[in-house]
């Protein structure tokens, strides 16, 4: 199973232009601790609204690459989420999810992925165009690629450990990191 | 009083003309027989992209997104999906995102239907707490002034505005088949 920093910092090497929206809890907490940017859009709240942000950004940008990285909890509570996605099928848009079968952020109780629930199946029933399932930090590189390359919409489950990893706290003034993304894009 | 299938120049085509105005490029939805002939314009344009949701709260996240990629979102509900977004609206607030919400009313006037009524009855009163600049219409004659003021509100204000449209506006529901 991958440790769920390195796997993040990873997939952002050489980010480009990537526009990314990372769900509340672990997976802001990942992404920052990837390195801060502008063009991270943390997420503390909302839960079950990130897929959805990054579907508004997508359509709105189609000329970017817009990467949405949360957790499994986020994801399950949004599940409809991905059959709203897979209507409009935006071709820039990728999901990935960092799932540890727990709900980190309240005491790692298990989440529906524990059971068996499978977002890639989900993913796939709702016509998304790519998905994987990784578990070994050696698909990283190709993982990264797929975000920045392929025809989307794309969903990975990433299966990882289930440990607590020290917090990384990025700024948390929604208004501040809205403004500080719309700045970088000129907006 | 108006209904959808006879009101080529109504209502809804007023809201339609204010979207075009104030350049929304998103339209969020879960179909809704009220909202049928706007819904209907907002398909039919191509500048427009309209997202057909499978429940309510789901817009929020599609008005912050189209925000920070530089579009405008509007999003069309019932007073029943009023419910669905409470803690999601916490983004609207929390990020300042502009956002107008279109509310077709149901549980009110004429309605035949009691579930829809404890919902419907505390919608402009939950949209209050929300803390939404909240304005209901009654008249057709209203709806063009309501709604230009509302797109340039959320639009250009960035703040939250919520338009209830009452159900002496949008006609009862027939229900006939």
């Amino acid at each position: 199973m991958l440790d769920r920093r390195d796997f993040v910092r990873q997939l952002l090497i050489d980010r480009g232009d990537l526009l990314v929206v990372s769900g509340l809890g672990s997976a802001t907490y990942d992404v920052a601790a990837a390195g801060d940017h502008p063009l991270n859009l943390y997420l503390w709240g909302a839960m079950g609204g990130t897929a959805m942000i990054g579907l508004g950004l997508a359509l709105a940008q189609p000329g970017r690459r817009v990467a949405v990285l949360t957790g499994d909890g986020d994801m399950l509570m949004g599940i409809g989420s991905l059959a709203t996605i897979g209507v409009k099928q935006p071709s820039n848009l990728a999901i990935v999810v960092l799932d540890n079968a727990h709900y980190g952020e309240t005491g790692m109780q298990p989440s529906h992925t524990r059971s068996g629930i499978d977002l890639v199946a989900v993913a796939l029933a709702c016509r998304f165009k790519q998905t994987r399932a990784v578990s070994r930090i050696e698909d990283a590189a190709d993982i990264r690629k797929l975000l920045h390359t392929d025809e989307g919409p794309i969903l990975v489950n990433a299966r990882i450990k289930e440990e607590d990893v020290p917090r990384v706290l990025p700024l948390r003034d929604g208004h501040a990191i809205k403004q500080r993304f719309m700045d970088a894009l000129n907006f | 009083m108006q209904t959808p299938a006879n009101s080529e120049t109504s209502w809804p085509d007023a809201i339609y003309r204010h979207f075009r105005r104030a350049g929304v490029r998103q339209v969020g939805y879960v179909p809704d027989a009220g909202h049928s002939r706007l819904i209907t314009l907002c398909q039919n344009d191509p500048d427009i992209a309209d997202v057909v949701l499978t429940t309510e709260e789901e817009g929020v996240g599609l008005v912050a997104g189209a925000a920070l990629g530089g579009q405008r979102a509007a999003l069309l509900m019932q007073s029943s999906g009023v419910g669905n977004c409470i803690n999601m609206f916490s983004l609207l607030r929390n990020c300042g995102f502009g956002c107008v919400i279109l509310v077709t009313m149901r549980g009110e006037f004429g309605e035949f239907n009691p579930w829809q009524v404890p919902m419907g009855a505390i919608t402009e009163d939950v949209l209050r707490l929300a803390r939404f600049l909240t304005y209901r219409i009654e008249n057709p004659d209203d709806v063009d002034d309501i709604v230009g003021a509302g797109c340039d509100m959320a639009f250009d204000g960035n703040l939250q505005v919520a338009i209830l449209l009452g159900q002496r506006l949008i006609g009862r529901k027939q229900w006939t088949r």
